[in-house]
């Protein structure tokens, strides 16, 4: 068990390398002098020279990889040069607001697309499946930025309901942060609970054609047993897998719900970033979410080696 | 009696333990005078961070931390009495010392974006507590209206001492409001200042400034009672905001200019496209142009069109060259004239929808007279460098405009100005330049700036579209909103009925 979590480990670090390469490489090839851009409007020489000494920006490639990597594995990520604050700060303001939204929605996602789903399958060829049909087509193709527009329009202008956008911490008004949050979860989970609405039925249908349903219909066992407990049991491992890709996804950020919403997550954070060409947010931002990504794979790694005895030969 | 005078004192706590919300359609950058570069961040700073002075709705110049000016015999110094009992955020005096610091801290600073604009400063002297002497090179009309924006912003010197480069961070001045958090893309929130010079006119308790980007959703913000003011609402918006009386409108033609500049210049590229190459092309290409027609269709007519870098309507307009008008004939017998019928060249736009509908707009336009206009759509950060680099051929560039029309010209016309994008260097045009920045003759200026106009109108460098209207839309219980042409929101006198 040890020497396989530690093979695994062995591959993480120089997985994080190749990472980070990737990143600081990719970004040198946006066009645009950052000097520039940060300069201002009045981009004014004596600035840009400036800026480009601070940043290093006139020295070759490697020698400003290392200058980046150095600060990285002493846990320094740097600076925002847009709004000077550390990158690591920002990260871990935004962390919460991220994974709370991507939990919301991922929840709303997976109990509207499996329920969905499931109805579908079992009444095959009725109104019903028309209907999560037609219910999943709309979701696929509903832009989020569109729909979250019109959820406002309808919640917060019409009815008042709900704010119109922002952010409030759960640990200033938990009510208030549900009410902003539950329009934003319900857009990228719309979107997802398409997806696995779809993934769901054609799985559910292949099992209760299975010959160990047919069985267990023959045993005379209640059809409610025998779709939630021997059909849709082995129906949600696709479906599973699916929505841990998902989530993975929502994770590294969700920009266009959260520019509509105006919610301050990983998504929007980067764009900005990407289009103020504040490097060292960009490169911090994507090594932060690759890191996790990576360490969320190897504990799935070790939880299928603890679940599944035949890895273990 | 007692009882009245409890009722009156809860009612006044009531009424200014109120907090003003104020949707900005963008996320400001370092909230430090010195370095900061947003049109936004200057928004927030007008709650933040007092000036020596200020402007009025007309576009004079009046005091703020200072009380009077004046300059010497040679025009070489200029004299600042300063306010007294003025306090920064931390306790800290607003004194000359204190003035003397910032101005060398903006001029000094690694980084600062405001060593241009005081460029011309060669030192500054605190004759007394409330006396501060500002030496000069060379006279240098627009110094007052540049103390008027940031680089007239006083911070606390102790503040800024301890906290280096970082004092963006958490910002110390001498404004009504006093920095209390910042949460990057989300929020920035200030606080009364219980010292401020002028408290009488502060009326709200806190002021959240909130980043949103989207026009719609910042009017939905606004419609649903979250938040009470928006600036920069959409054209298309205007007409149903008007019909609902719970909120207002206010409305200003900017001091900045939405333009096209052609590169004359800048580069090799110049030479090689008629367009750069022959004055006569450059006619022919503003002459098929409706600017009215552009700024009813990409504006939905909140713009005032314009052919100079300040609007018509200002003092400093060049009346010798007045907006011309489409005329597609002259334009094609131009273009026959330089013997090109049908040029082609290359319109780098930002990817803004402004910018993306105007290049449109004067593409069709264009076409009538025989041009044949690519469009190139670049991402904001790229056209600049490309722009800098003068591998364009024609790009639609938008300058946010400062008090002073100097600010609006020399940077992008002077021979060596840093945003000379257009690459345009010509003699007469630099002595005028440099006369209308040196001469504090109002009159003299003004006649400056028309010969200018006139040559320029000649060589179009800069083919200027139009000035776009400020658009605010604010709850109809806010009163005392002051709509000054720089597009800030100043919160003295704001107040909620």
């Amino acid at each position: 068990m040890l020497k396989f979590v530690l093979q695994r480990l062995a591959t993480v670090i120089p997985t994080l390398f190749f990472v980070s390469i990737l990143i600081f490489g990719l970004q040198q090839l946006l066009p645009g002098d950052p000097a520039i851009a940060l300069a201002g409007e009045e981009r004014d020489p004596e600035t840009i020279r400036y800026l480009r000494e601070k940043f290093h920006l006139d020295e070759p490639l490697y020698v400003r990889y290392w200058y980046w990597a150095s600060g990285v594995v002493r846990g320094d990520l740097g600076d925002s040069v847009r709004i000077q604050k550390p990158v690591t700060e920002l990260i871990m303001e935004k962390l919460p607001v991220t994974i709370q939204l991507a939990t919301m929605a991922m929840i709303i996602a997976l109990v509207i697309g499996i329920t969905a789903g499931v109805i579908s399958a079992v009444k095959k060829d009725t109104w019903w499946d028309y209907g999560a049909n037609v219910f999943a087509l709309w979701g696929l193709s509903t832009p989020n930025f569109w729909l979250g527009i019109l959820l406002i329009l309808l919640f917060a202008v019409q009815l008042g309901w709900l704010p119109a956008s922002g952010y409030v911490s759960p640990f200033e008004d938990l009510k208030a942060n549900l009410a902003a949050m539950i329009m934003p979860a319900f857009v990228l989970g719309n979107a997802i609970a398409a997806v696995l609405m779809r993934h769901t039925r054609s799985a559910m249908l292949q099992v209760l054609s299975s010959d160990y349903v047919r069985t267990a219909r023959a045993k005379g066992l209640d059809e409610r047993v025998v779709v939630m407990k021997h059909a849709l049991r082995n129906a949600l491992i696709p479906v599973i897998t699916l929505g841990a890709l998902e989530f993975g996804t929502l994770l590294s950020g969700a920009v266009l719900t959260e520019q509509v919403f105006t919610i301050p997550g990983f998504g929007k954070l980067i764009v900005d970033a990407v289009f103020n060409r504040d490097y060292s947010v960009v490169q911090g931002v994507v090594l932060f979410t690759a890191t996790v990504y990576i360490t969320l794979n190897l504990l799935a790694d070790v939880a299928y080696f603890l679940v599944n005895p035949r890895l273990r030969h | 009696m007692k009882w009245f005078v409890a009722i009156a004192i809860a009612f006044t706590t009531t009424a200014s333990a109120q907090t003003l919300r104020i949707g900005l359609a963008e996320d400001p950058d370092i909230l430090d005078p010195t370095m900061a570069r947003t049109f936004v961040g200057r928004i927030v700073f007008a709650g933040l961070c007092d000036k020596l002075f200020d402007l009025d709705e007309k576009l004079n110049i009046v005091p703020q931390l200072a009380t009077s000016h004046q300059w010497s015999a040679d025009n070489k110094s200029l004299t600042i009495k300063l306010r007294e009992g003025v306090t920064f955020h931390d306790g800290e005096k607003m004194d000359a010392q204190a003035v003397k610091y910032n101005l060398e801290r903006h001029k000094n600073m690694k980084g600062s974006n405001r060593r241009g604009e005081l460029a011309v400063v060669s030192s500054i002297d605190a004759v007394d507590p409330t006396t501060v002497r500002i030496n000069l090179e060379a006279p240098f009309a627009p110094l007052l209206a540049v103390l008027t924006d940031r680089s007239g912003m006083m911070v606390s010197p102790k503040a800024a001492e301890a906290a280096g480069e970082k004092f963006g961070a958490k910002p110390v001045c001498s404004g009504p409001f006093r920095f209390v958090e910042r949460i990057a893309q989300d929020r920035i929130v200030v606080e009364r200042f219980a010292n401020y010079w002028n408290k009488g006119q502060i009326h709200f308790e806190r002021i959240v400034y909130q980043p949103i980007v989207d026009a719609t959703v910042r009017l939905a913000n606004l419609r649903s009672g979250q938040l009470d003011f928006i600036e920069r609402v959409a054209p298309s918006d205007i007409p149903n905001l008007r019909n609902d009386s719970r909120f207002k409108i206010a409305k200003i033609v900017e001091i900045g200019y939405q333009g096209i500049t052609i590169n004359v210049g800048k580069s090799d590229l110049a030479q090689k496209n008629p367009l750069g190459r022959d004055p006569r092309v450059r006619e022919a290409f503003e002459l098929s142009l409706d600017r009215e027609a552009i700024v009813k269709v990409a504006m939905e007519g909140e713009a005032q069109a314009g052919n100079q870098w300040v609007a018509p309507s200002n003092r400093f307009y060049g009346k010798s060259a007045p907006l011309p008008k489409r005329n597609v004939e002259r334009a094609k017998q131009l273009l026959k004239e330089a013997g090109v019928p049908n040029p082609s060249f290359t319109l780098m736009t930002p990817t803004t929808s402004d910018a993306q509908r105007i290049a449109q707009i004067v593409q069709a336009m264009a076409k009538e007279a025989g041009f044949d206009i690519k469009i190139q759509s670049t991402e904001f950060a790229t056209s600049l460098n490309l722009a800098d680099k003068g591998q364009f051929e024609a790009y639609v560039l938008a300058w946010s405009g400062r008090a002073d029309p100097d600010g609006n010209l020399h940077t992008m016309l002077a021979c060596k100005g840093p945003t000379n994008y257009a690459g345009y260097c010509k003699d007469d045009v630099e002595k005028l330049i440099t006369e209308s920045r040196t001469s504090l003759d109002a009159t003299r200026r003004a006649a400056a700036y028309d010969k200018i106009a006139q040559q320029v109108q000649k060589d179009r460098p800069i083919v200027y579209l139009f000035h776009r209207h400020w658009l605010w839309a604010h709850t109809a219980k806010l009163s005392g909103l002051r709509t000054v042409p720089d597009g800030m929101v100043r919160v003295q006198g704001l107040k909620m009925n």
